[in-house]
């Protein structure tokens, strides 16, 4: 196996501390000293993945150290000295697997291709049959104009939108949410890993994690107002979303401050990184830090400052919806 | 004043109407146009037309800016149109119009964007440019130009490729 793909239980103990020193320095988000290791077990993790040298000297991905990254990653959040353990602790054979994707902001700001092809192989190697696997989004034109490559048979991954199968007849409603949820989503998977992008969000402060959903719906554009919230929050509680997610890996490659969904290469920084967690709203309050700090950085105003602080993610976390926690203190962020 | 000099204040209002006229209507085009503005392949030297021309009616602006459609609309935008070119055959972009129902509705877009890492240029009404992109906005008209590559030469090309959809927008 190649350096890159395991890393060594040891050192990445030893990364995880540090990382946790430094999120200690820094400051707002959940703090994981050496004396809480344990006890933050229990709380939400959120793994940060970093790898300077992604892109080697170039600006285009490198395949082999998206690798790297994506076992780092995965093997700090499930604890495991094995690329593959923690893939056979989330997926089991025979299970069809929907990788969500994000291909509405267009080139330059989509989920890496390299990053979609690490999790393929990964699962894989876990024993999901290539066939098994639809990397999805809403639209095929969309996910073909980011590069994805189509593909709708055979012992092949699958690759295509919505618009291929369409979405259900009858609405999926809870809350303030009745929308056509898609066929790909009801009938082609059992089981959802959700692989948003790190950005900015003009209506709803940040996108990630829960608001990649919005492309699972026939009707995205009814839920911007106020923020997108409750709407988020409730369109996550739908059972066919709720019991499938199991894992969001979120792709910080490149990744947005300002300006967003869309990419302007203005607004955008070269963020190297992964994040992985099994709870959305963790996730999604984490990156929300990251791109706050940011925009501090570039001497633009707070997401709260701008009115458009992510009011989504604390709803997320509610009592009514409980789909995570955005409570700093619950949440364990490891850097690797 | 004379019969004549009145012909000719007359006159002289004609034309000034003319001229705003059509500094309005540079930019308000009807549906069906739209392949006018944008440069055909080698126009502008070394850019390459690579793609086909889509267009998203305001109704239809989430499709193609989901999230981002919000503050367009609010703006006024009647539609936007978008094609992908090539500059030497290496470096993509992409080149978004964006056409409000006046003047005031580009000049709100434009000054609603933070001028991070942008420098102010000379190109229509007002300009950025960084290393990557050329946001500028022309009577009803406001133009993104997104390159993908960052090089030596990305920005003069934007630039130029800039001042042919200009010249174009001002037909």
């Amino acid at each position: 196996m190649s350096s890159l793909c395991g890393a060594n239980r040891r050192d990445f103990l030893k990364k995880c501390l540090t990382g946790a020193a430094v999120l200690g320095v820094s400051g707002r988000m959940g703090l994981l000293s050496a004396a809480e290791e344990g006890a933050a077990l229990a709380k939400s993790r959120v793994v940060i993945a970093h790898d300077a040298m992604l892109r080697g000297a170039g600006t285009t991905v490198d395949s082999r150290r998206m690798l790297g990254l994506l076992d780092r990653a995965m093997q700090a959040l499930f604890d495991r000295d094995n690329p593959i353990e923690p893939w056979r602790k989330l997926v089991r054979p025979g299970e069809t697997v929907g990788l969500k994707v994000n291909a509405l902001g267009g080139r330059g700001l989509s989920s890496n291709l390299q990053l979609v092809e690490a999790i393929s192989e990964r699962l894989q190697e876990a024993g999901i049959k290539a066939s098994d696997i639809v990397v999805w989004d809403r639209d095929t034109d969309e996910m073909e104009h980011v590069g994805f490559h189509v593909s709708t048979g055979g012992n092949r991954v699958q690759c295509f939108g919505t618009d291929q199968v369409d979405y259900e007849p009858e609405l999926a409603m809870y809350g303030s949410v009745g929308s056509r949820l898609s066929k790909i989503l009801t009938q082609r998977c059992n089981v959802l890993i959700n692989v948003p992008v790190l950005k900015d969000h003009d209506g709803a402060g940040v996108t990630m994690a829960l608001k990649n959903m919005y492309g699972v719906i026939h009707n995205p554009n009814k839920y911007h107002p106020n923020g997108c919230n409750p709407y988020i929050a409730d369109l996550n509680m739908l059972p066919e979303i709720r019991a499938k997610m199991r894992l969001t890996i979120c792709d910080a490659t490149t990744a947005c401050f300002e300006g967003g969904p869309g990419y302007k290469p203005e607004y955008s920084w070269k963020h190297n990184a992964l994040m992985v967690s099994q709870d959305p709203v963790a996730l999604d309050y984490t990156g929300w830090q990251i791109i706050e700090r940011k925009r501090a950085e570039k001497g633009l105003k707070t997401l709260e400052g701008d009115k458009r602080a992510p009011n989504y993610i604390a709803t997320a976390a509610d009592a009514q919806h409980r789909l995570g926690t955005n409570d700093p203190r619950r949440i364990a962020v490891v850097e690797v | 004043m004379t019969s004549i000099g009145r012909v000719k204040a007359r006159g002289v209002l004609l034309v000034m109407l003319c001229v705003a006229l059509l500094l309005d209507a540079s930019c308000k085009r009807q549906p069906g146009t739209e392949q006018s503005l944008f440069p055909p392949s080698n126009q502008v030297a070394d850019w390459a037309k690579a793609g086909v021309i889509r267009t998203f009616e305001a109704a239809d602006l989430w499709k193609y800016i989901d999230g981002d459609a919000e503050r367009y609309l609010k703006a006024g935008v009647q539609r936007v149109s978008t094609t992908d070119y090539k500059f030497q055959g290496k470096v993509d972009a992409t080149v978004d119009i964006y056409t409000m129902g006046n003047a005031a509705g580009a000049e709100k877009i434009f000054r609603s964007e933070p001028a991070v890492d942008m420098k102010p240029i000379q190109l229509g009404d007002e300009a950025r440019l960084s290393g990557q992109s050329l946001v500028f906005r022309k009577g009803a008209c406001l133009v993104r130009i997104v390159a993908f590559e960052e090089s030596a030469e990305t920005q003069q090309a934007l630039l130029q490729l800039g001042h042919g959809i200009e010249l174009r927008l001002a037909r």
